[in-house]
């Protein structure tokens, strides 16, 4: 057999070996931080058999180049990131089941098929792959009722969108006899017809359910809340960006010659999800429920980047999505230090005086919020920056506009979190935090990150340039 | 050249180091990272002397940080002579003053705060004297300013304190304001924020000119004013020099760091650095040198009467600064650079001297409870006598070169040069006054304090009277560099500095330069001997003065009742409206009812949505599907129509 021809999918078989590996060491090994330790190490054997990945496979159905390696990042350091600041917790939790890295790593697998895919049907496989082990991941913590609850809540309406995006496939197939996705538009010709207008708001829908835009966000605060706080770190980016990565092949290279309808759908759907997301955090008095409305909102202003497209435009919703997996996650480790035993610590509550009784813990918290608000010198201003420039660019001022108007009022509830922690008395006896060296060392990469990112953006903006070509 | 990095970015990283550890890890040894720091970058900055001596200089852009299409944020360095010299001044009088610290601050609980806000402010200086463009510099200036504010608050339970640091940082916002429509101006008008190409085009732009509420002003002047603004408040000029004397609250280390030697010599450093632009307007010139005559001569005669020793040496400091700009304002640049640079040492020194005497006296500042020192404390003694002689312009000495360069260079200049230089060398007769004032109240007679300050009474720790003899070599030696051809030297600083900021102009003779030689000799002598006269023969003579001329002294000693007329006409009409009409209509009505209003009201949306949220799968399911055909709906109806 020619071994060139798996060549740019063997990223994805190591992966997906290693996986295994992991799930049959579960069997031997008793100490459940090695497994975790396995599933970076595998990260970095990934890493390294990518460079010689990049070329086009199985006639043009699966391809590796920048755009999916620059995505393949994320997901590893959506991965790794999500590794370390489980292995504590789950002790906490009481949950410590092998099977939860390995599953880690599944979905991890379908991230990166989905961001590689350049055929619908390979695009649905990775999708589902990574969707079925975020539903048994959401309910990882098998006694507790929430989570239960949140893993079959997520699978019900997973299936649902998923039957949603086949149907849109069909469509497309039955216009154009192919599902190849840069085949679809010589295919079509730019004619529109009932049937695409059905297929691209098939295709919207689906991906906007798996992105959280409104209204079809519904599952996102209560599977974010009733997953593992580690969990929620890891969905809230990884699949997230996934279903960008596919949105954004899709739509800017199959379907361009429709821009203008769905750029329409876009804008809107981009403005309601700011609003929804940002105005109903403001209600929120628990953090992780909180963090999924702005993990909402965050996806309304990452669209802004695919409805300016072009280069600029996707360069900076890629700029975004690798920024906001460093923001994102942080403020969740943060979230999880305070989860000790017998003491959630995930309401705002406990937040009080923070800076008192654990100041090194208030001021990560306070780059976190701060970056997320989109203030310099942190990398949430970079992206946000360029999002908007994009949209400048794009025609689009007023939307940057009323992007940053939400932006103003997401910093109602950042910095609220930072009030309470700074304004606030401490009450009662302060509780110690469940610090670790696997959390701490992703605290200090993700804050070192976020500032990095925040004063020092250009090799990282040219990375994400070069990855579009 | 790359390795002038490590410049400034040694002191930043001993902060992060000391704010992040200090409190729990370093503690008491907090002063290594940050001295050692800037001991590394002035090691590296005389690296960079010597490659400036050798002809090298740099100009270079790091990264660009965002891009807006003209508008480019960058992060650059400029490195030439006038570079050179400022991070020869700025880096070596902070490592002496971080060594002093040592003894000086030893049994603070916040010591590594301290020295975490020292290495930050040392950072912040680099930046801003090392910048290649208008942004990077106002960047510094306000991260200067900041450390600025926390060191003078930093006991910032004293309410006096803090109170000052907020005057501080609040005097400054007036100053900074006008330096930041400069800084605007400057981009609308050149499409850049780059030294030099805005400088090469500046003549482009001589005869345009802008309107303001209908009245014509040239742009090149305006620009110039605007950016003398931020000097104003940032070097204590009149009328923003307020808040200097005020800032002696914090500690005496601090004052003679940023508040005498390095960052109140920013405003110096921007105008000549800026000197391509304040050369195009000789009404921006005219101003500058007419604000710095009247603010030495103004400042100086405050310190005439006042008994605090910090302050007395702050009205001295606002004093000197006025001569730099007097020096800048007649265009002589490199003179301006070369008092700041002799400046830094004396005026440092006398700080550190006058912080020995308060560690000696136990806090006590009111130099009428002092005197007799002198046995006491010979290191303090001594050095302080070289500065106050070096200050007061006693030929040989750093003080003289430098004061005499410019008080000649203002004579040379004419017109209203010979105006400044009038103020000027009255102000020299009362510095050599004040100075000596200052000397022999504290060091010499009978001590004045109470029995048991007596007893406390000792010379300082070695760890602070090295770097006191270290500042007095500077004192002396440190105007070497720049002696006159008239007295056999060879003007080697100005000629160092004339790449950048040209040559000064007019003509003078000879004999016109003896004899504005032998004047300032002669009113530093005078001052001297009259001081003598009324602090060591004769003490009565001052008390029956001050009784004769009572209104003249009580105006001095009320500092001209300035404070209380800004708070009349600024603090009091602000505070009024801020109470009666801010809190009380706009705030509480019309902001209030926005602020609170618009998220009561989002609220009451959100509560509403919030609704919908109801946990209930078949309603999710339902709201997709619903919003799925909307949007078909929308789309067909669109396309069938």
């Amino acid at each position: 057999m020619d071994i060139t021809i798996i060549k740019p999918i063997l990223p994805e078989i190591v992966m997906a070996a290693l996986a295994c590996v992991v799930l049959i060491l579960e069997l031997f090994i008793h100490k459940k931080e090695t497994i975790g330790v396995f599933a970076i190490l595998a990260v970095a054997a990934v890493s390294y058999v990518i460079p010689q990945s990049f070329g086009s496979a199985f006639n043009g159905m699966f391809i590796s180049d920048g755009y999916s390696v620059f995505f393949k990042f994320i997901f590893f350091i959506n991965l790794i990131l999500a590794v370390l600041i489980s292995i504590r917790y789950l002790k906490i939790e009481r949950s410590e089941f092998g099977e939860y890295y390995s599953l880690m790593m599944f979905a991890t697998l379908g991230m990166m098929i989905m961001a590689s895919a350049t055929d619908l049907i390979v695009l649905y496989l990775g999708l589902e792959l990574m969707a079925l082990s975020t539903y048994i991941l959401a309910g990882f913590i098998r006694h507790d009722r929430r989570s239960n609850e949140a893993a079959l809540k997520y699978f019900f309406l997973g299936a649902f969108s998923s039957a949603i995006l086949l149907y849109g496939i069909t469509m497309i197939y039955a216009l154009t006899g192919t599902t190849n996705i840069l085949a679809i538009a010589s295919q079509l010709q730019g004619k529109m017809t009932t049937q695409l207008i059905l297929a691209i708001v098939f295709l919207v829908v689906a991906f906007g359910f798996k992105i959280a835009l409104a209204p079809f966000h519904m599952w996102t605060p209560d599977v974010y809340e009733g997953a593992p706080t580690s969990i929620t770190a890891f969905m809230s980016v990884g699949p997230k960006a996934a279903a960008f990565a596919a949105l954004g092949r899709v739509f800017t290279t199959g379907l361009i010659d429709f821009a203008p309808d769905w750029r329409g759908i876009l804008i809107a759907l981009s403005i309601l999800t700011m609003a929804v997301g940002n105005i109903l955090a403001i209600q929120q008095s628990n953090i992780k429920r909180m963090l999924a409305y702005s993990s909402i909102a965050h996806a309304g202003y990452a669209v802004i980047g695919v409805i300016a497209g072009g280069a600029e435009g996707l360069s900076a919703m890629m700029n975004y999505l690798f920024i906001y997996a460093f923001m994102n996650i942080g403020a969740f480790a943060v979230v999880i230090m305070l989860r000790v035993e017998g003491v959630k610590g995930e309401e705002l509550e406990h937040y009080r005086g923070l800076a008192k009784t654990h100041p090194l813990a208030a001021v990560l918290m306070l780059i976190f919020m701060f970056s997320l608000t989109g203030i310099p010198p942190t990398g949430g201003f970079i992206g946000k920056f360029y999002l908007f420039k994009a949209a400048v660019g794009a025609g689009y001022a007023w939307l940057a506009v009323v992007a940053v108007v939400f932006s103003v009022i997401s910093a109602y509830f950042y910095l609220r979190v930072v009030m309470y922690m700074y304004m606030h008395e401490p009450e009662g006896e302060p509780a110690a935090l469940a610090t670790s060296t696997p959390l701490g060392l992703a605290l200090l990469i993700t804050t070192i990150m976020v500032i990095v990112l925040g004063v020092y953006p250009s090799p990282f903006l040219a990375f994400a340039r070069l990855a579009i070509g | 050249m790359q390795y002038y990095l490590l410049i400034p970015f040694l002191p930043l990283a001993a902060f992060v180091i000391n704010i992040t550890l200090g409190k729990k890890i370093i503690r008491k040894q907090a002063h290594w990272p940050s001295t050692l720091a800037v001991l590394g970058s002035l090691v590296v900055a005389v690296m960079v002397l010597m490659d400036v001596l050798a002809g090298k200089t740099l100009n270079e852009d790091l990264y660009t940080w965002i891009i807006s299409d003209k508008f480019q944020v960058s992060v650059g360095f400029l490195l030439d002579q006038l570079t050179a010299v400022m991070l020869i001044v700025v880096t070596s009088v902070s490592f002496l003053v971080h060594v002093y610290s040592i003894g000086y601050m030893h049994d603070d609980p916040g010591y590594y705060r301290f020295y975490a806000y020292l290495s930050l402010f040392t950072f912040s200086m680099l930046m801003l004297v090392m910048a290649n463009n208008f942004l990077q510099l106002y960047f510094g200036w306000e991260a200067v300013g900041l450390c600025s504010y926390l060191l003078i608050g930093f006991w910032y339970e004293k309410k006096s304190a803090s109170d000052a640091g907020k005057k501080a940082f609040i005097v400054n916002r007036f100053g900074d304001f006008g330096f930041g429509l400069g800084v605007i101006m400057i981009f609308l008008t050149f499409g850049t924020l780059h030294y030099i190409p805005v400088f090469g085009d500046a003549g482009k732009f001589l005869n345009e000119s802008v309107n303001i509420l209908g009245l014509e002003v040239n742009l090149i002047t305006l620009i110039a004013l605007l950016l003398f603004c931020g000097a104003v408040g940032k070097s204590a000029q009149i009328p923003l020099h307020v808040w200097l004397p005020d800032a002696m609250e914090g500690p005496t280390p601090v004052s003679a760091l940023i508040h005498a030697a390095t960052m109140v010599t920013a405003g110096v450093f921007m105008v000549a650095r800026c000197n391509p632009i304040f050369s195009l307007s000789p009404t921006a010139m005219g101003v500058v040198a007419v604000v710095g005559g009247v603010t030495a001569l103004f400042a100086a005669t405050i310190a005439l009467v006042q008994n605090d020793i910090k302050r007395v040496v702050a009205y001295s400091t606002i004093s000197q600064l006025g001569y730099m700009f007097l020096a800048c304002g007649v265009g002589a640049y490199a003179a301006g650079i070369f008092h700041l640079y002799t400046h830094a040492y004396f005026k440092a020194l006398l700080f550190l001297c006058a912080g020995s005497v308060m560690h000696a006296m136990g806090g006590e500042l009111d130099m009428q409870k002092m005197g007799g020192l002198k046995k006491y404390m010979p290191v303090t003694y001594w050095t302080m006598l070289i500065a106050s002689l070096s200050i007061s312009g006693i030929p040989g000495l750093a003080g003289f070169f430098s004061k005499d360069e410019i008080l000649f260079r203002a004579y040379a200049a004419g017109g209203v040069g010979k105006f400044a230089w009038l103020l000027g060398t009255v102000a020299a007769l009362l510095t050599a006054f004040y100075s000596f004032r200052l000397i022999f109240l504290t060091f010499h007679g009978e001590f004045r304090g109470t029995e048991e300050q007596r007893h406390h009474l000792h010379e300082s720790p070695k760890v602070m009277t090295i770097p006191l003899l270290i500042l007095c070599v500077g004192a002396i030696a440190s105007g070497w560099v720049g002696i006159p051809p008239l007295l056999g030297g060879g003007e080697h600083f100005s000629e160092f500095l004339a790449p950048v900021v040209g040559h000064p102009h007019g003509e003078a003779t000879h004999a016109e330069e003896w004899m504005t030689m032998g004047i300032s000799v002669a009113v530093a002598l005078a001052g001297i001997i009259v001081a003598v006269v009324f602090y060591l023969k004769n003490p009565s003579i001052p008390v029956n003065l001050a009784k004769r001329f009572q209104f003249a002294y009580r105006v001095l000693w009320n500092k001209y009742y300035v404070d209380e007329l800004y708070d009349l006409i600024i603090v009091r009409p602000t505070l009024f409206v801020a109470k009666n009409i801010i809190v009380g209509f706009t705030d509480g009505a019309i902001i209030e009812g926005i602020v609170n209003g618009l998220p009561r009201m989002v609220n009451r949306i959100g509560a509403q949505v919030r609704k919908v949220q109801n946990g209930l799968l078949q309603h999710y399911g339902a709201i997709m599907a619903l919003g799925l055909f909307l949007i078909l709906a929308i789309l067909m109806i669109k396309y069938s129509g």
